[in-house]
């Protein structure tokens, strides 16, 4: 077995007759930091929901682990954090603590105390996206980039080998996108997540991702980020779409 | 009051109901799918209606056809996600058009007690059916807590998290039309959706965290229903109605509340 942590063979999807994707071939390697870049509309996050299981293709497998995605049921070992997981009403009665224990032992019960060792797993979590002090806050109070923390910290409450994110830098502002970055290089270096990452910001995440797929016309194309090959496909990303692309890959 | 031996029971299967409907309705409103409440009631009309006319209880066909309604709308639920409204108003408005044709088909005089809810009514079937089904939702609620916590605020991951969202929805789904076609026996038909979500509506104010949602709204529905029904008995009005504007006083009360409390905080 190679050490290909995600991947897809032959995989199309569609919505109803709307085909998204076609014949999609790619691995994603342990270690691996990699950005997905595309326009609207251009089956960024279905490629993503495909890769956590969460829609079946039509065609093709997935493995995740090594293991049919259908067969997999490691699911501590996997983080996600969703396009619109901060579009929760902000009069949501939950606080930090409750969201990111929710990930922790999910048979527990209402009159069950969540133990010294659950609260300190829970602030170790939060520590990691320095919102320690968070815990006992409602959620709905925190600001755009603090909730995008909490999530995080939600998704690597159980220590996961591999980390999913849909767009997670969106109204997040220069400064904190800065320490987003930071935070990624820290989990990516040393806590040896993989990660893998929508982003609209096609600058900053070429300088930060070891490989970037570009997704255009429900294909699929894996480039190392410092190849200018990718750059024609950047320009129809920006809204360039009279440039027929040309080059093969 | 207690001399009274319907007024004995009012009071155990209001208290009961009480627990229920608002549990029950903190996660619909979460949820937002608080209009399965109105949809479900005008479904459980249906059943009563029908159940007058075949001669069968009508507290159980009620049950039936809204077990019936519950499954459609969850089943409805995914392949409309967007159009999750319209599905619930052409569940609500099948219920309403079958249960007046069945009305005007046979003897049904007694459906007015339905409609607004009436405790000289109540059987001890009524009493035993609501003990059950209050031991019911109160163990779900309690061993599935954490799992129907994930899944209310975030289904998605919920699912991705091995919960099994599937079966636990389906389920929770009678459970919604069990509460429906219970709870109208005391509060009717007509003002069941709103003894589920105004406890809830006044909790959600003033709750940081799930847990203490959950408590204000069942202490909210509880204060409701031993007010309401104290106020019906020696004023002689009818039951639902009084549960449920004692339910809305405590609303608007918390409200105010809330309102003075922050222009003194907040210096002009
Ligand atoms: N649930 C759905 N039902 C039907 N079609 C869908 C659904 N979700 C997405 N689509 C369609 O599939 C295509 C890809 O959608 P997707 O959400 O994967 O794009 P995206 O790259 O993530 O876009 P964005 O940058 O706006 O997030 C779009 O054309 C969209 O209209
Ligand atoms: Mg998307």
């Amino acid at each position: 077995m190679d050490k290909a942590i995600v991947k897809l063979e032959n995989v199309s999807f569609s919505y109803g007759k709307n085909k998204v994707l076609e014949d999609v071939n790619f691995s994603i390697e342990e270690g691996d930091f990699v950005g997905i870049i595309g326009a609207n509309g251009s089956a960024k996050t279905t490629l993503l929901k495909l890769m956590v299981g969460l829609l079946e293709p039509d065609k093709g497998a997935v493995y995740l682990m090594g293991k049919a995605i259908k067969d997999f049921k490691d699911y501590k070992s996997i983080g996600y954090i969703s396009q619109n997981v901060r579009h929760f009403n902000p009069m949501f009665p939950a606080t930090v603590k409750e969201v990111v224990g929710a990930n922790l032992n999910t048979s527990r019960n209402f009159f069950e105390r969540s133990r010294k060792k659950e609260e300190e797993k829970i602030y170790k979590a939060l520590e990691i996206v320095e919102m320690g002090q968070f815990m006992d806050k409602k959620i709905g109070k925190l600001s755009g980039g603090q909730k995008q923390r909490v999530f995080i910290a939600r998704a690597l409450i159980n220590k996961p080998k591999i980390l999913f994110m849909d767009e997670p830098l969106v109204g997040v502002d220069l400064n904190s996108q800065d320490k987003f970055y930071s935070l990624m290089e820290k989990l990516n270096k040393e806590y040896n997540i993989t990660l893998v990452m929508v982003s609209h910001d096609i600058g900053v995440i070429t300088e930060k991702v070891n490989r970037i797929l570009c997704l255009s016309r429900g294909r699929v194309y894996d480039h190392k980020p410092d190849q200018t090959i990718c750059f024609d496909m950047l320009k129809e990303v920006f809204g360039n779409k009279m440039n027929i692309l040309i080059h093969r890959h | 009051m207690f001399s009274y031996e319907f007024m004995q029971k009012s009071f155990i299967m209001g208290i009961m109901i009480a627990l229920i409907a608002p549990t029950i309705g903190y996660f619909l409103v979460l949820r937002r799918q608080s209009i399965v409440g109105d949809a479900l009631s005008h479904v459980a009309l249906s059943g009563v209606a029908f159940g007058m006319i075949t001669n069968f209880y009508p507290v159980y066909t009620a049950m039936v056809f809204s077990i019936i309604a519950a499954l459609g709308i969850e089943g409805l639920r995914k392949k409309f996600e967007n159009y999750a409204e319209l599905s619930l108003a052409i569940i609500l408005s099948a219920g309403i058009g079958l249960a007046s044709v069945l009305i005007s088909l046979g003897n049904t005089q007694g459906i007015l007690s339905y409609l607004f809810g009436s405790l000289a009514l109540i059987t001890d079937q009524d009493i035993l059916l609501v003990i059950m089904l209050g031991i019911i939702i109160f163990l779900t609620v309690i061993l599935f807590y954490k799992s129907l916590f994930y899944m209310t605020f975030d289904e998605e991951s919920a699912t991705l998290a091995g919960i099994p969202t599937r079966p636990i929805n389906l389920f929770f789904s009678i459970l919604v039309a069990l509460t429906i076609a219970i709870s109208m026996r005391i509060v009717g038909i007509l003002l069941v959706s709103s003894l589920m979500i105004l406890p809830v509506a006044a909790s959600l104010l003033i709750a940081n965290s799930f847990k203490a949602g959950i408590i204000y709204s069942n202490i909210f529905g509880l204060i409701s229903v031993i007010v309401g029904l104290t106020i019906s008995f020696y004023l002689d009005l009818a039951p639902g109605g009084t549960i449920v504007l004692s339910a809305l006083i405590i609303l608007v009360i918390i409200i105010l509340l809330q309102y003075f409390r922050s222009k003194i905080t907040k210096p002009a």
